[in-house]
């Protein structure tokens, strides 16, 4: 038995092969690396005109309150995530993570409010245990992971268009709506997000119907499907994290940088404060600040510093300072970029560091993200 | 005489001179090249030691010598433009030239027919 023959594949498999797709193991699933056009043209591509990428292997889960009432359903998830749930309008979605007793991060993920009830998007890596974890703690919901859907998002400034040819009424979304859509008849929750920094679209798809739908995207000229090579310095580029290499359990929201993502209403003197996982570390970090912070790093010359790179505050190697999380050549930037966590005293912008690649010590400058200028359609 | 090694690479061999570089095959496995490292001229480098060092857009990987010699020249071309490696890895693409130590230690690499059998 190979190891293919334990991964599991999307709805979009066979397309994927079709398009001449190299396929590689992630989070369990075979996935496309790349397609013939190469990480470096994908990546372009999909800031010039519009990316085709397949998410399915992400979580897709509806969590409903037994009452039937949002606010059962919100309340219960603000005791897992440091967010305004409450106050999610419906049809808007949020970015948020579930912590843990130490103010760890067990998994990022999205969050909408679909009227009755809360869809979430979450990792691949993590879902069998984010639904475990919210099956475990939200004794008053019924949380269900949806087997039976596919996720596809599209990406770039000629996201759109590609999308408009299917569904006219998507031009009147803003970035963070979500709204139920008839994509040739076919029924979609589309959400004008993304992870690539462009302004672009989630559309979460019946299994069944997902290639035919995939097809129809692909049918517009300015669409090409992109796979996780570039899906993954499309986000780093536009500094955003990936669960596992720049969060994880030992990095708190505060020290990742991700407060933004924290509410009002949660914090310190907010009328619903603290209550989730961690949070007398969270809201103290909140008014008093993190040891270290996660940041930009523009490594000088052209090698890229990646992951798990040591940090210097000197070019001898004398005094360690963190790690890259991750890092890689910005086809955009036309330069390396990275992410790390350094002391909150090295953490300003204009900073300068140093990282050790294969011996050597190179200068990084600590920079503000992100890297790129993202294109959300406010 | 064109010499391939297991390591995908390729040698052209002139006078004890080894031209070498990357074949086809490992430039498509590794997909745009984004960073170029060479050895200096003038380094002695070993069999199986690390030559040089190649990144694309997802990752780092190294270059094996193939061979005992003396680096006697390097080709800067690549290392101003990657793409040159993925555009033509047997031509215009050659990492550096090698002045071997002994030259009749090319004789046991592969020839083009056993190296081709190696990636089918």
């Amino acid at each position: 038995m190979d190891d293919q023959t334990v991964l599991k594949t999307t709805p979009l498999h066979a397309l994927h092969l079709s398009l001449g797709a190299r396929m590689v193991p992630f989070a369990g699933y075979d996935m496309p690396v790349q397609y013939p056009a190469g990480v470096l043209k994908e990546h372009l591509h999909t800031r010039t005109a519009a990316g085709l990428f397949d998410v399915s292997h992400m979580g897709q889960v509806v969590i409903r309150a037994k009452s039937g009432a949002y606010e059962d359903a919100a309340l219960a998830l603000e005791t897992l995530v440091p967010v305004d749930i409450l106050g999610l309008k419906p049809g808007r979605q949020r970015y948020g993570f579930f912590t843990d007793d130490n103010g760890g991060i067990l998994d990022d993920l999205m969050i909408t409010n679909r009227g009755d009830h809360l869809f979430v998007v979450v990792n691949a890596s993590c879902k069998d245990a984010d639904l475990a974890h919210l099956q475990a703690h939200l004794t008053n919901c019924d949380v269900e992971l949806l087997e039976d859907r596919a996720l596809i998002a599209l990406q770039g400034p000629r996201a759109e268009g590609a999308l408009a040819a299917l569904w006219p009424d998507v031009t009147s979304m803003k970035f963070m709506d979500v709204r139920d859509a008839s994509l040739h008849d076919v029924d979609c929750i589309v959400s004008r997000s993304g992870y690539s920094g462009e302004d672009g679209f989630e559309i979460s798809v019946p299994a069944d119907q997902a290639e035919q739908i995939a097809k129809a995207l692909l049918e517009d000229l300015h669409c090409q499907p992109i796979g996780l090579g570039a899906r993954d310095s499309l986000r780093l580029e536009a500094g955003l994290c990936l669960y596992g290499n720049d969060i994880d359990t030992t990095t708190s929201p505060i020290e990742a940088a991700l407060e933004w993502a924290i509410q009002k209403p949660r914090r310190a003197g907010g009328v619903r404060a603290g209550g989730f996982p961690g949070a007398d570390r969270i809201l103290n970090e909140l008014a008093n600040g993190a040891t270290r912070r996660r940041v930009g790093l523009k490594p000088e010359g052209k090698a890229p510093v990646r992951a798990h790179a040591e940090l210097y505050a000197d070019a001898e190697g004398r005094t360690e300072l963190g790690e890259v999380t991750s890092g890689t050549f910005g086809p955009s930037v036309e330069g390396p970029v990275a992410m790390g966590y350094v002391p909150t005293r090295f953490a300003e912008p204009g900073c300068q560091i140093f990282a050790e690649v294969r011996g050597k010590y190179l200068s990084l400058t600590v920079s503000a993200l992100p890297f790129i200028t993202p294109t959300y359609k406010r | 005489m064109l010499k391939f090694t297991a390591e995908h690479e390729w040698l052209k061999l002139e006078d004890g001179i080894a031209t070498v570089g990357i074949t086809s095959h490992a430039a498509e496995q590794l997909g745009d090249l984004v960073f170029v490292e060479l050895p200096e001229v003038g380094a002695i480098l070993t069999k199986d030691g690390n030559a040089a060092t190649v990144e694309s857009v997802k990752a780092a990987s190294d270059v094996y010598c193939p061979l005992d010699g003396e680096v006697t020249e390097v080709n800067q071309a690549i290392v101003d433009d990657p793409s040159i490696v993925n555009s033509d890895p047997q031509g215009a693409g050659w990492f550096f030239k090698l002045k071997l130590k002994t030259a009749s230690d090319a004789d046991a690499l592969l020839d083009e027919a056993a190296y081709q059998e190696l990636i089918a």
